[in-house]
């Protein structure tokens, strides 16, 4: 992400590029990291709903990786994942560990 | 045709807000805003009211919006998207457009009910064919929790902090529903993340029907509420189940009540997991409790009275 001089910019600063914020990466922000268990998935797809950053994704209907890139921690997947017999598919670990 | 309002079919469809915009970790409004854009299978143009969604989806020349997207001012949001509908029509007219495009404002709790109140009130009499959805997250949090006329009663706001003279905001909130339900406009509803089905439900059900709609969307800050940032979906699931947020719709003049909880909880398990009423629970501000849950009650009863006179 590089930001443009004036003469760069758009008359009105109007945006043509729409999405354009993707390049700015905010995973960085996170100090607590969510992993996913596979085994204890039940493809509720919850978190995909409920993700505010829009840092999950899913293939075909099926729930896929986590996007470290902008996933900022907030654990909200976690804390709503139903998972399996009592055991959550989303834990979150601490970044530092 | 509609897609089935079913996860695995909606997720399928684009999700048209990007990530890499710089809402807070755990912040409900992106949720909101993201269950809206799915539930609907029209295209949409969009205006946003300042607020954090406005300034954090929009930074210098980097937009998280995948759709077109206006902003002009803090008062105005439903005023500007009038004039992209009228000039919408206007194309139509002339045969230069001919797609159906659904309008949408969105605007925070402070610009909604507070500083953008007349041009909504303005632009709903006038009739336009749109969308404002106001996700209420009970105070204006983007320029650092200052009490709005959404805050509820007992609140801890940085312009009436709890303390020794006062215990948080001493009046109710205002009904912000009930007054553009007042405007006789064609639908006005109240809906809340936490219930993703019902909120879907009424987007698509607002966007089939012609003239102005109104949806109320409860929306949880964990800054301004003082919670962790986990909390954001189990926050408006409790406001739902405490009947703090009663979820219904009025359709011309129909009151429907869409979710009754089994069992209405004590408003207290609303509270408790929030800082901002921390000072509530010492014996001194007890009082404050008993009347938000006096005010709680005569809304939920007076609801259920309205709804069960339009019944059929």
């Amino acid at each position: 992400m590089k930001l443009k001089g004036w003469g760069e910019l758009t008359p009105g600063a109007v945006i043509l590029e729409a999405g354009n914020a993707v390049e700015f990466k905010t995973g960085s922000w996170r100090s607590f990291r969510p992993i996913w268990k596979e085994e204890n998935c039940i493809q509720c797809l919850f978190c995909w709903l409920y993700c505010p950053d829009m840092a999950i994704k899913v293939k075909d209907g099926k729930r896929a990786e986590f996007d470290y890139d902008y996933c900022k921690g907030c654990g909200t997947c976690a804390l709503e994942c139903p998972g399996k017999k009592g055991q959550k598919a989303i834990v979150m670990v601490e970044e530092a560990k | 045709m509609a897609r089935p309002l079913s996860l695995k079919e909606i997720s399928k469809k684009e999700v048209l807000i990007s990530s890499g915009h710089r809402m807070c970790a755990g912040c409900g409004a992106p949720t909101v805003i993201k269950m809206v854009l799915l539930a609907s299978d029209y295209p949409i143009i969009a205006a946003t009211a300042t607020g954090c969604l406005e300034v954090s989806t929009c930074i210098s020349d980097y937009t998280a919006w995948k759709i077109p997207w206006i902003h002009s001012a803090f008062e105005n949001a439903a005023a500007t998207i009038s004039g992209v509908e009228t000039m919408y029509r206007s194309l139509k007219k002339q045969g230069v457009i001919s797609k159906e495009i659904k309008f949408v404002a969105f605007g925070g709790d402070g610009g909604t009910y507070d500083i953008g109140l007349q041009s909504l009130s303005g632009a709903v009499e006038r009739g336009h064919d749109m969308l404002y959805i106001c996700y209420d997250n009970q105070a204006y949090m983007n320029t650092g929790i200052q009490r709005s006329s959404a805050t509820p009663r007992g609140a801890d706001t940085t312009t009436m902090p709890a303390g020794s003279v006062v215990p948080g905001k001493t009046e109710p909130r205002k009904n912000l529903t009930r007054i553009m339900a007042a405007h006789d406009l064609p639908y006005a509803a109240q809906a809340s993340p936490s219930h993703w089905m019902d909120l879907m439900k009424k987007v698509r059900k607002a966007f089939d029907i012609k003239g102005p709609k109104f949806m109320n969307i409860l929306s949880p800050c964990n800054r301004g509420w003082r919670s962790r940032t986990d909390e954001a979906i189990m926050l408006s699931r409790l406001a739902v189940e405490t009947c703090h947020w009663p979820l219904y719709e009025v359709e011309y003049g129909v009151t429907k009540i869409t979710f009754k909880p089994k069992e209405k909880k004590p408003i207290v398990d609303f509270l408790k997991p929030q800082g901002r009423f921390k000072h509530l629970f010492k014996p001194e501000n007890e009082w404050m409790i008993k009347k938000l849950q006096e005010d709680i009650d005569r809304e939920w009863e007076r609801l259920q009275k309205e709804a069960s006179l339009s019944a059929p």
